[in-house]
């Protein structure tokens, strides 16, 4: 039966075990801040880092005036019927980080959102990096073991300053009958970085987001790193869209899909809207078990001098390679998962080693029960 | 070591050898030569044991054992190793992994390995990704020294590499076949395919074959072989009679 849950150490140790596939540290352990909402509850709101500041969305909002510019700017409150769900809500649930000018946490900030008996779980973020700061997120969003039915539906705003950086790595751990609906955009500034991870492993029913990043500051950058397996019954309908919208602005967006039996959708879209602009889509999708790979990347140029390129394959693994490291020993089994291991392995320029190890490890647990 | 006995191999409908018989002891090495096309790499392949060929009839035995059915990584297990001439760029999959997952009670080797291959450097970068061809090779000799096969097939160790790489790879092939050891104690074999026989500078081969369209047409002194292609090339081993 469902607990009351307080704190993340009030969970069995099987949701927190789900909670650790997600890369979140149940003890707090290395990291800077923490935000964890069960449902539609928030249970924990902690900054452990000078510079850094986490709050509930309603706490910000009556905090700081100045904050309601930023609230529902970067994602429009009509976009969808989601969005709209979300923000015809009176009492809104979710957090606000600001990472004050020139911070720099060594520790990523985890936050946490886990549905356990709600039907519907909504939260609204708005994440700020001011000028100078440099943080780092990890969300993790899971589903309780014995929750077999809901949604989840998130708006985030990220806002990058000037010189500005930030990286967010979310890991998805949810259930088979579980549909979730991010909304995301981001606003990166002169020289400012976004770097946006997405890793999700396991069943989910329906997952379907296309992050937004407009790139408006001179010499800024976006990067989108997608790693999914999608299993039978899963939908995964992913994409990332980035505007090249000032001189010196260069984008990529990379995936790498492994279906064993699900659908996934992988769009990308580059626009370069300015001259001396760079972007690349790269795709790459494996299927191992009859399951589609829908690769739609999309690229245009506006003006001369922007530089755009795709790259897309999907495919079955190639037999010579499976051989090759058979004939150094290995066999069928072995040689397959140490192939699709290396597909997945994507190292991600400029993301902390911690959550590059959480990426690592996520991968390692779907090795594990054989992807 | 390797016994085959009127082997026969298809591709397709299309047949590529025939009536193959090669006997390779304990300590020897073989040298297989031969015009482009002519089936030297299909026969290593055979005796790998890898797809896209069928064996219609003969037999593969290797230290006694009938291995003509059996998969690849049980041949290589029972101590057959293979370089590649050309082998596949595997993303992803960085070659210290990969030498981690094959090494076993080796893995202490492979640092000493990679240093003498001047490998060390290339433990993070995916396997054959953008790799020279010398860095191709070195990359190749030192899986096999990590494996440590008794029978070893080279497939033209010596093609796109410089002759700096040459000498390393020649030295370290030479190790891999025991050539420091004395000929009654060696136990490794090797059988190589070569066009320009460079590598038989540091390998000291023992006997050699001419392969012509899917058939032996010569065998003999690889030395000798040799001297007579680099002047007349294969037409005089098509020509030959003695068969």
């Amino acid at each position: 039966m469902p607990e009351d849950i307080d704190r993340m150490e009030d969970l069995s140790a099987t949701d927190r075990e789900r909670l650790t596939q997600t890369g979140l540290e149940v003890g707090m352990k290395n990291r800077s801040g923490s935000f964890f909402q069960v449902d539609q509850e928030i249970k924990q709101v902690a900054a452990l880092e000078e510079g850094i500041e986490v709050l509930s969305i309603q706490e910000a909002l009556a905090k700081y005036g100045w904050l309601e510019e930023f609230s529902w700017n970067l994602v429009k409150k009509d976009k969808d019927q989601y969005t709209r769900f979300v923000a015809d809500q009176p009492d809104p649930r979710g957090f606000v980080i600001i990472a004050r000018k020139g911070s720099k946490t060594v520790f990523p900030l985890q936050t946490c959102l886990f549905l356990a008996k709600t039907a519907v779980q909504h939260v609204h973020n708005i994440i700020i990096a001011e000028e100078g700061a440099e943080l780092h997120l990890i969300s993790g969003c899971a589903s309780a073991s014995y929750t077999k039915t809901g949604s989840h539906i998130g708006v985030s705003e990220f806002y990058v300053g000037q010189n500005a950086r930030i990286t967010t790595t979310m890991i998805h751990n949810w259930g088979d009958e579980i549909s979730v609906f991010p909304r995301s955009a981001a606003r990166v500034e002169e020289n400012g970085v976004f770097l946006s991870n997405y890793v999700c492993m396991q069943p989910v029913r329906k997952i379907q987001m296309s992050p937004v990043a407009d790139l408006a500051g001179k010499n800024s950058v976006a990067r989108f790193s997608s790693i999914v397996v999608c299993t039978p019954g899963s939908h995964m309908d992913l994409g990332s869209v980035a505007r090249l919208s000032a001189e010196g602005a260069s984008a990529e967006l990379i995936t790498r899909a492994i279906t064993t039996g699900g659908t996934i959708i992988s769009r990308g879209m580059i626009e370069g809207k300015t001259r001396y602009t760079k972007g690349h889509i790269e795709c790459k999708g494996l299927i191992l078990k009859d399951g589609i790979i829908h690769a739609i990347p999309e690229i245009k140029g506006d003006v001369v001098d922007t530089e755009l390129s795709h790259e897309a394959a999907v495919g079955k693994i190639a037999k010579d390679e499976i051989e090759y490291l058979m004939s150094r020993g290995l066999d069928e089994d072995v040689a397959t998962s140490t192939i699709i291991r290396g597909f997945l392995d994507v190292k991600i320029a400029g993301l902390p080693e911690s959550l590059q190890n959480q990426i690592d490890a996520a991968i390692d647990s779907a090795e594990k029960s054989g992807f | 070591m390797l016994k085959i006995e009127g082997l026969q191999v298809k591709i397709g409908e299309r047949e590529v050898l025939r009536d193959i018989n090669l006997h390779i002891k304990e300590g020897e090495t073989h040298v297989l030569m031969g015009p482009n096309g002519s089936g030297k790499t299909t026969l290593l392949r055979a005796i790998m044991g890898f797809g896209g060929l069928d064996v219609t009839a003969g037999h593969i035995l290797f230290k006694g054992r009938d291995v003509t059915r059996m998969p690849i990584h049980e041949r290589a297990k029972l101590g057959m190793g293979m370089l590649f001439q050309r082998p596949p760029t595997i993303a992803g999959l960085k070659l210290g992994k990969l030498l981690a997952v094959t090494s076993g009670d080796r893995a202490g080797m492979v640092s000493e390995y990679s240093r003498f291959l001047h490998m060390d450097t290339f433990m993070d970068r995916a396997i054959n990704l953008g790799f020279s061809g010398g860095e191709i090779k070195r990359s190749e000799v030192l899986q096999l020294m990590v494996q440590q096969p008794d029978f070893v097939m080279l497939d033209e160790p010596e093609s796109g590499v410089d002759l700096e790489n040459i000498s390393l790879i020649g030295t370290a092939i030479a190790r891999l076949l025991e050539k420091d050891v004395h000929i009654v104690n060696r136990k490794k074999s090797g059988l190589v395919i070569t066009h320009t026989g460079y590598i038989l500078d540091y390998l000291d081969a023992d006997y050699g074959h001419v392969m012509c369209d899917g058939v032996f047409r010569c065998h003999g002194n690889p030395r000798e072989i040799l001297r007579v292609i680099k002047t007349s090339g294969y037409k005089e081993c098509l020509a030959c009679q003695k068969i």
